[in-house]
């Protein structure tokens, strides 16, 4: 009998995320998907310092990281130097950050390398918190959840604002191509990482990656988790093109938010707190307004 | 070929030949008519640049971080605010060991806002591992263009390179300047050819974690690399002028020392305004003489030490100040002299502030009193109707 042939990935194994993390599980399926012809940037973050603590590198493909906010202008910053050398030819250009590097603190560099034009696909790890420094709320923690910043607490449910829209914020640059995808979905993720990267011009593409220690869910569900987001509507997975909503990933059976929130220790306090029914009943509003906004039944 | 040109022109007209393949530069007085001669050349298709209009100084320094690393010449262009806000930017551009240029038209830091020359933007930078040279005239900025490029780009040196020339006072000076040709400015200044840099080639892993185990090491580094780079600093100011026939390099100037027992110490454009001064003193009978610090990082102790080393009477004249010490240039200098046999006497004046006009009968009465006393951050020219209440 042949063995299975197991395929050599371009984001080796051996490095050091936790077990179960699924912004690794990502960047390795983002990778793979985009191939060896690609110069890789990141931002200061997880993804960055698990794959390449010196003098060791889990990376197979020309990477670089500056700093914690500026991934996208670093490889802006690479693709005219590509173009200046008559080098275009040789490689794509993906730049990635976590969700507080997106968000957050890296916003103004990303806007800048929308507007410019600049043919980089963008790639934000959703990981809903700053997770290399402990957990931290970021612009994309979700309503209530607990973070070590925006902990629930005797008069605290947690995180007080929801998600920041950034992908829409991403699609008013008119840039060609706009996704959001999870990892609880790999041929999909896949799928849209060839896409964008056969789109010139600039491209944002958001996973959603449930972090096991910053969660608090058990690391073996990670895909669970990250699907039951999407079943409940509150991660809707769509694509937008020159600004447009051209595809959505219809839940197939829907589910009470309660079905992802017990999961995670982050919304605990939810099922513990008297008055916790009545603030999941405005986290089930989020979702059922992601189902009628974007159509996702 | 001499063209009669602002300063900024000037500065524009030596990056141009320089041909660097990426240009990002964010606007902010005085270093604009830099930026704006540059776009111009692109826009009229003399210089195949591609030009970055970012929405920030940070997010320029990180444009031509990631150039650089990619193996293409970079250039890049600020001041004062501008420079603060890329800081973050510049010791990771250091760090990275890439031979980026840019120049400063040196200008104050807020608050209160001022938009005129001093020296504390790029002092205040100091420490971020690159390369400082500083003009006096236009004609040396022009030069030191080209040298930057040649210097940081030399293989064991591989730093960033920062021009400074005082805003203003030479950006929007017209002055005739010296102008090279294309074809000789590129048997200067070949290709750049870096070793490593970003290309699927060769896939390499840039700007990793470095933990205890090696983290001083890499800082070593460049230490070795900043020392070593002197001694560059010079080789390439003598084949330029060997090639161009004017020496402009140097890690200092030493005007009229020789047997001088005072001297006074300035960098920046002031330096021209004190060597009048040193003229008519020595006029006078005055064993006096000036000398320019054209590099300030790496601190070139040794030259300062040996040109300094007869004298009894320093007299430094800086447009910094560390707030809570002294000038930047005083604490340094008086290190040059720690544990010497001679210890001269050395005075620390602030001068020209945010633009504050220096005077040649500043200058001199201000010589004549450290004769007598021994000033530390003594600020020249303060009105003190000013101080007396609530500024
Ligand atoms: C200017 C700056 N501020 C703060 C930090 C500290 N810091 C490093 S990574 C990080 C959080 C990263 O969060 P995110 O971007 O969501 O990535 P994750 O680690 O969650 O994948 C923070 C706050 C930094 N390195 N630089
Ligand atoms: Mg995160």
């Amino acid at each position: 009998m042949k063995k299975p042939e197991i395929k050599e990935s371009l984001l080796a194994p051996g490095h050091k995320a936790c077990a179960g993390c699924g912004e690794a599980l990502a960047a390795r399926i983002i990778m793979d998907a985009a191939g060896p012809n690609t110069i890789v940037t990141a931002a200061t973050g997880c993804l960055e310092v698990f794959s390449t603590l010196y003098p060791q590198s889990a990376w197979k493909m020309p990477w670089i990281h500056s700093l914690f906010e500026n991934s996208s202008a670093v490889a802006a910053g690479i693709e005219v130097a590509l173009k200046a050398m008559g080098r275009e030819n040789e490689a794509k250009v993906i730049a990635q950050g976590g969700d507080g590097a997106t968000a957050d603190i890296g916003i103004g560099c990303l806007s800048g390398m929308f507007e410019r034009g600049h043919d980089v696909l963008y790639v934000c790890y959703d990981n809903e918190a700053y997770m290399n420094t402990g957990i931290q709320r970021s612009g994309l923690t979700p309503f209530e959840a607990s973070t070590t910043t925006s902990p629930s607490g005797e008069i605290s449910w947690g995180n007080k604002t929801d998600k920041k829209p950034m992908p829409e914020i991403a699609a008013a640059h008119k840039i060609p191509y706009v996704a959001t995808a999870t990892v609880g979905y790999v041929k999909d993720l896949e799928k849209k990482v060839k896409k964008a990267l056969s789109i010139k011009g600039p491209k944002y593409l958001q996973v959603h990656c449930p972090c096991p220690l910053g969660w608090a869910h058990d690391p073996a569900l990670t895909i669970k988790v990250a699907k039951t987001a999407v079943q409940t509507g509150l991660i809707p997975i769509f694509e937008m093109e020159q600004g447009k909503i051209t595809s959505v990933r219809k839940i197939a059976k829907k589910q009470p938010v309660e079905e992802y929130l017990k999961l995670q220790a982050r919304f605990r306090h939810l099922f513990k707190k008297p008055g916790g029914e009545a603030e999941i009943k405005r986290i089930q509003q989020i979702a059922d307004n992601n189902i009628e906004k974007y159509g996702l039944m | 070929m001499k063209k009669l040109i602002e300063g900024s022109m000037a500065v524009a007209e030596a990056i141009k030949v320089c041909r660097p393949h990426v240009i990002s530069a964010y606007p902010i007085t005085p270093q604009t008519h830099v930026v704006e001669n540059l776009s111009q050349f692109v826009a009229d298709g003399e210089l195949k640049s591609e030009f970055v209009n970012v929405e920030s100084e940070f997010g320029a320094a990180s444009v031509v971080l990631g150039s650089s690393a990619t193996g293409a010449r970079a250039f890049s262009c600020t001041t004062s605010q501008g420079l603060l806000l890329m800081l973050e930017v510049l010791y990771n551009i250091a760090g990275l060991r890439l031979p980026v240029v840019m120049v400063v038209a040196n200008r104050a830091v807020s608050a209160p806002i001022n938009i005129w020359c001093d020296h504390q933007d790029a002092v205040t930078v100091r420490d971020a591992g690159w390369i400082q040279l500083w003009a006096e005239d236009n004609q040396e900025a022009y030069d030191m263009c080209l040298q930057a490029y040649r210097i940081g780009e030399t293989p064991e040196v591989s730093l960033p390179v920062m021009v400074n020339f005082d805003g203003f006072i030479l950006t929007h000076a017209f002055e005739p300047v010296d102008v090279i040709e294309q074809k000789d400015a590129d048997q200067f200044l070949p290709p750049y050819k870096p070793a490593q840099y970003l290309t699927t080639k060769n896939p390499l892993t840039f700007g990793l974690l470095v933990d205890p185990d090696y983290y001083a090491e890499t800082r070593y580094r460049l230490q070795v690399a900043m020392e070593d780079s002197k001694k560059i600093i010079e080789d390439v100011a003598d084949e330029f002028k060997s090639k161009f026939g004017r020496y402009s390099g140097g890690l200092v100037e030493k005007y009229r020392l020789d047997d001088a027992d005072t001297a006074v110490i300035s960098m920046g454009s002031v330096s021209g305004t004190i060597k009048e001064v040193v003229d008519s003193l020595r006029d006078e009978g005055k064993k006096i003489g000036l000398l320019r610090i054209r590099v300030l990082r790496p601190f070139p102790k040794e030259a300062i030490f040996a040109a300094l080393k007869d004298v009894k009477n320093i007299i430094i004249m800086e447009k910094n100040i560390s707030l809570g010490l002294e000038g930047m240039l005083a604490t340094e200098i008086k290190a040059c002299f720690y544990a010497k046999e001679k210890q001269p006497k050395v005075s620390g004046y602030i001068v020209g502030l945010g633009g504050r006009d220096i005077p040649q009968d500043s200058i001199r009465n201000t010589i004549l009193k450290a004769e007598k006393e021994l000033a530390q951050a003594e600020f020249v020219d303060l009105k003190h109707q000013l101080i007396g209440g609530v500024l």
